[in-house]
């Protein structure tokens, strides 16, 4: 356990020193997410009709982006060779890796998202749950990103590779996450909504490090 | 038993016996399209509501039931290439993927040309031509991984895992693209409840369908065949092979 908490210290250390890897995916959430309100016209009806959706889909994007750099230095400098030689379950070493991912991309995104949510005229009352659900929801962006970059760690454009492979496993996450702020911007419940993208959530927490650690022993071999 | 299949199952030896068995293969699907298209276009009758458009099922259903059948067929092998590293099981993944994109592609085609009478446009959000995309794009998805990876025994390996996880994911993205519909379920799309199908429709659809289950068998075997010499070249038998013309 002692050795997780090491790792994700070393790689939210690296990003610390790095600012441009977590910083760069942000920026790219506001600016893609004011991009619709210029395409499509400053109506506040249309705006919110398509909020949830719009700013789901910003944050999917988002993750995508910072996704190719989660192996790609220590591939490169020979550290995750290393990781899968060590006594450790690969697994857990991969989890650390996804904490401190999510930690630097998908907790920005959860903080800034009150901002988008004003750009965008969700309703006030709304946003706590928008918060909410990209708390729920972007932690499996990053369990199943994962998957997609360990698969393509070493190949020198992996970069839109990895979106052909992991967009289409995003889409249950879209569908309920951004269908739950809808319904509760209508004021309705959006318990099963909740409660279907927790148990994604844990679905994924529970074979997704598997996954990708067998993904990155395939890719080293 | 196992040591019979074990031996079959040599690259050399399938290749011999695939060589042997596919033209009966080809015969035997080539009999069942024919006599399924003839009963289906010309003996079945039109259907009171659609007409004749109708009859493009023939077409569309099977490409839709392989497509689904084709991708099981690829998590089938793919789990064999990871746990047991059966070469011919990943020669069998990598070759239906394209077949298996293939109908898919087929089933949304004659998906969209039915639409256009039945609903009045090319393209509905229906649940089910919804989820043949996301489909698409997972057969696509696995193309591009396969081919990106220069060591075809990585390529193979990650694309055998990659074709797991898809296979894990999609019933819940098929259920969350259904639970997505009712949401958003549109009221000029009338539903149709299902009928129960008439057997002068029912034989050439079934015709068809194994029909299309033969087509992917030799399609299927042709290409392995391919592949096997392709990836066998240094070995001794593909040499004597070439030497000699046939084997």
């Amino acid at each position: 356990m002692k050795i997780f908490w090491y790792r994700v210290k070393r790689d939210l250390l690296l990003a610390a020193r790095s600012r441009n890897e977590w910083l760069n995916p942000v920026l790219f959430f506001i600016i893609v997410t004011s991009l619709f309100p210029l395409g499509i016209g400053p109506e506040v009806n249309t705006l919110q009709t398509i909020a949830p959706g719009v700013i789901w889909v910003s944050a999917l994007l988002a993750t995508l982006l910072s996704l190719d750099s989660v192996f790609r230095s220590d591939f490169l400098d020979g550290s995750l060779e290393q990781m899968l030689l060590s006594p450790y379950p690969a697994s857990l070493l991969v989890l650390a890796k996804i904490l401190a991912h999510w930690l630097t991309t998908g907790v920005p995104l959860i903080l800034l998202s009150p901002l988008l949510a004003v750009f965008m005229h969700i309703p006030l009352t709304t946003i706590p749950l928008l918060m909410l659900t990209l708390l729920l929801g972007t932690p499996i962006l990053s369990l199943i990103g994962t998957i997609g970059a360990a698969l393509t760690v070493g190949l020198r454009r992996g970069g839109v590779l990895i979106s052909l492979l992991v967009l289409p496993l995003y889409i249950p996450v879209l569908i309920f996450a951004s269908s739950a702020v809808a319904t509760h911007a209508m004021g309705l419940s959006v318990e099963a909504h909740l409660s279907l993208l927790g148990g994604l959530l844990f679905f994924a927490l529970a074979l997704a490090p598997l996954a990708a650690a067998s993904a990155l022993r395939i890719a080293m071999e | 038993m196992f040591a019979w299949f074990h031996k079959l199952t040599a690259p050399k030896n399938f290749y011999r016996f695939a060589g042997i068995i596919n033209p009966w293969i080809g015969t035997i699907c080539l009999i069942l399209i024919l006599s399924g298209l003839y009963l289906g276009l010309f003996k079945a009758p039109p259907d009171y509501q659609q007409g004749e458009s109708y009859r493009i099922i023939f077409v569309h259903v099977p490409a839709a039931w392989m497509s689904m059948f084709v991708y099981m067929v690829m998590a089938c092998s793919a789990f064999m290439t990871l746990v047991w590293r059966y070469k011919l099981a990943g020669i069998i993944t990598e070759a239906s993927a394209a077949i298996g994109a293939s109908f898919t592609f087929l089933a949304l085609a004659t998906g969209s040309l039915w639409g256009k009478p039945m609903w009045g446009t090319w393209w509905v959000w229906d649940a089910r031509l919804t989820s043949e995309l996301i489909l698409l794009f997972l057969y696509l998805g696995y193309i591009a991984l396969n081919s990106a990876i220069e060591n075809k025994k990585t390529a193979t390996r990650a694309s055998a895992l990659l074709v797991l996880v898809g296979v894990i994911n999609i019933p819940i993205i098929h259920y969350s693209v259904e639970w997505w519909y009712t949401l958003h379920q549109p009221a000029t799309v009338t539903k149709m409840d299902k009928p129960s199908i008439h057997l002068d429709m029912l034989i050439p659809l079934l015709l068809m369908a194994l029909g299309f289950t033969f087509f992917y068998a030799f399609t299927l075997l042709l290409k392995v065949r391919t592949l096997l010499i392709m990836r066998e070249q240094k070995s001794k038998w593909v040499q004597e092979l070439l030497e000699h013309g046939k084997s």
